[in-house]
């Protein structure tokens, strides 16, 4: 996984609550048996015309947000589905970054297995942070992780709170299966200890 | 002191927490179907990492297979069949157990899980799949992982996870005769809405619940992630333990009464404290009907489709605006005036033997109108043998429903069977979001009932009104 660092980036706006795991990433592109390719099917329905034109009216295709980094969206991102295959779109497309008040618990862990950092920011900030894409469209924001700060051309100047394991993870691209393997030994003897406890779910 | 179900499950699953990181908890049981486990095998090979207890795995064949036998033998979808294939495959090659296409046990995940006792009282399960919720029935910790923490319990039996907060919601009361275990979740959902229970575990609990069967428990936890939550919990009874008794991966009896002695201690002490506590009351649950693209969207079928400016809040507004534009409905129009095109009973909140039955029941004798395509999907081939021994596939076709092969199906459409635009569905699934049943589709959620009653009027039913 690459590392997370500081960088300033246009910030594409999407002012839609409640974006479901089934709109960014639709049924017909799950059968891959792949983790790659998935960013061309990003918001598929909503991106594209029935004839496999761009549809201009939705966000994403506003020229001004070519290579966003940045995704804002609207309360509740990425409910629905576990699919996984919402942040690797996501993260093929280009985003490595999202800012919203809420998401939805396993897009929200799923993110940060794939080098996603997910921001939690208050109704306030989102409104202040949506109103100056809106005015200024291709505005970059700056997001330093390791300073737990985003900061925008408006002077937005805010902190987010983030879990200390998964900004670490972050920041020092780390695979965590390889991080709880360090932990074998305490693990065998936890099963040590479940065999005892719990036989039936031993038995063959 | 006094502890919460979930507080207990996560304290005899706690493994080991090393300092600047999350606690590690040990997984008992991980279910597995073709979509969301091929990248996490591969994972494993490009690592060189074995899978660490085979035992603990089962796996189905489900969201990609056709429910027409015929499709069954060759799919007609190269890609999935490439992803089914690779499913068999990685099951042949770590040995799992794999209920697939030609099994008399197949079906969808959620449901033969149950039907071969694979989760108990108190355990830790997982599966990439949001929808793990189901097996909370059973008081036990349940949900939904991505791929990558799929790979990471094939890999190491533990995942990292942080403490989620405690919700109880109490639903005391009886429930009408017209009303079931969906109408309760809607309920729930359309009071709390889909973001309500972020961050949270969710115990049921009160009269109703207590009343409800194991089946209709199934149906309630299932819908838990529509709220939101990371789990619903229904603490464990008799009727847990008797729905239990004799399956195959149950405790045997050399094990029983040890078993059952550790599943009495599971459920919430009295006196545990809970984060939040919502209450409703079972005779407040009307039949519900979804009329937007989010479960929250949902009234009682003898209400109106709601404006925007019934809502107090500006998201709110915006999104009841826009999934009327999508829905193609008018607000103020009665939910009884509502036609479809369109019936689907089925997926894993809704294909067990009491879904049809109940169905049936009201589905007798009826007919389906010549512009209304009635599909009913068993969620098992148990399920579809018992319904078959029970005649109710005769009453379903001879209502002019087509009986099909078990799958999730219309649920999310992955399968070939699917809407077309601007198709009006009513569905016993779990989510009504644009396009989730074929792109331009509209969905409505409702109970096995409702849907059967909607089948026969081809537009919604007050069921309360047919008797």
């Amino acid at each position: 996984m690459e590392k997370y660092t500081k960088h300033t980036s246009v910030a594409a706006l999407m002012n839609r609550s409640n974006v479901d795991t089934d709109q960014i990433i639709a049924k017909q592109f799950l059968k891959k048996v792949e983790r790659t390719g998935f960013g061309q099917h990003l918001f598929h329905d909503w991106r594209f015309n029935d004839d496999g034109s761009d549809n201009a009216s939705f966000e994403l295709n506003n020229p001004k947000f070519a290579g966003a980094k940045i995704l804002v969206a609207g309360d509740n991102f990425g409910c629905g589905s576990s699919r996984e295959h919402a942040p690797w779109a996501i993260d093929d497309y280009g985003f490595n970054t999202i800012i919203s008040t809420s998401y939805a618990d396993i897009f929200y862990n799923n993110c940060f297995k794939n080098g996603i950092l997910p921001i939690v920011v208050d109704a306030d900030t989102l409104k202040a942070v949506m109103a100056e894409i809106s005015a200024n469209e291709g505005v970059a924001f700056t997001v330093d992780l390791e300073n737990q700060a985003l900061s925008t051309p408006g002077g937005i100047n805010v902190s987010f709170e983030i879990d200390g394991f998964r900004k670490n993870n972050l920041l020092q691209g780390l695979d965590d299966i390889g991080l709880t393997l360090r932990q074998t030994d305490n693990i065998d003897s936890y099963e040590e200890k479940h065999k005892q406890q719990f036989p039936w779910l031993w038995a063959s | 002191m006094s502890k919460t179900m979930y507080e207990k499950i996560w304290d005899s699953h706690f493994v080991h927490q090393e300092a600047g990181q999350a606690p590690l908890l040990y997984i008992d049981r991980h279910l597995m179907h073709e979509v969301t486990s091929p990248q996490a095998f591969e994972g494993l090979k490009i690592a060189s990492r074995p899978i660490r207890n085979t035992h603990s795995i089962l796996a189905t064949l489900d969201h990609c297979v056709p429910t027409k036998l015929a499709d069954r033998i060759k799919l007609p979808d190269p890609i999935g069949a490439k992803q089914v294939q690779t499913m068999i495959d990685n099951c042949e090659l770590h040995d799992l157990t794999l209920y697939d296409m030609q099994s008399k046990n197949n079906g969808i995940i959620h449901v033969v899980v149950p039907e071969h006792g694979f989760v108990h009282p108190g355990m830790t399960t997982v599966c990439g799949d949001s929808h793990t919720a189901t097996h909370g029935a059973f008081g036990a910790l349940a949900f939904g992982v991505g791929t990558s923490e799929v790979e990471h319990v094939m890999a190491t039996q533990c995942l990292p996870q942080s403490k989620s907060k405690t919700m109880l919601v109490k639903v005391d009361g009886t429930l009408s005769k017209y009303s079931t275990a969906k109408d309760i979740a809607l309920a729930i959902i359309g009071k709390i809405g889909t973001a309500g229970g972020n961050g949270y575990v969710i115990e049921y609990a009160g009269e109703a619940i207590d009343a409800l069967s194991m089946q209709g428990r199934m149906t309630l936890c299932n819908m838990a992630i529509e709220s939101g939550a990371r789990a619903g919990l229904v603490a464990p009874d008799e009727k847990t333990y008797e729905f239990l008794n004799g399956k195959e991966f149950a405790p045997s009896a050399e094990h029983w009464d040890q078993a059952l002695e550790y599943w009495k201690t599971v459920p919430s002490d009295d006196g545990a404290v809970f984060d939040k506590v919502i209450e409703l009351r079972a005779e407040d649950i009307a039949p519900q009907v979804t009329w937007g693209t989010s479960p929250e969207q949902v009234v009682a079928v003898d209400k109106t489709v709601p404006a925007p400016a019934d809502f107090d809040n500006e998201g709110k507004q915006i999104a009841c605006a826009s999934a009327l534009d999508y829905m193609g409905l008018e607000a103020g129009t009665k939910i009884t005036d509502i036609p479809v095109d369109f019936v689907f009973i089925g997926s894993c909140t809704n294909s067990r033997i009491e879904d049809f039955r109940a169905a049936a029941e009201v589905a007798k004798g009826t007919k389906v109108p010549n512009n209304v395509t009635a599909i009913a999907v068993p969620g098992s081939y148990q399920v579809k043998e018992q319904a078959e021994q029970e005649g109710l596939d005769k009453i379903f076709t001879e209502a002019g429903w087509e009986w099909r092969e078990p799958g999730c199906s219309m649920c999310l459409a992955m399968n070939g069977d699917q809407l077309k635009p601007g198709e009006r569905c009513a569905s016993t699934s779990n989510r009504n979001f644009e396009g989730r049943q074929g792109k331009g589709g509209r969905t409505h959620l409702v109970s096995p009932a409702m849907a059967a009653a909607t089948a026969a009027a081809g537009r919604f039913v007050d069921i309360r009104e047919l008797t």
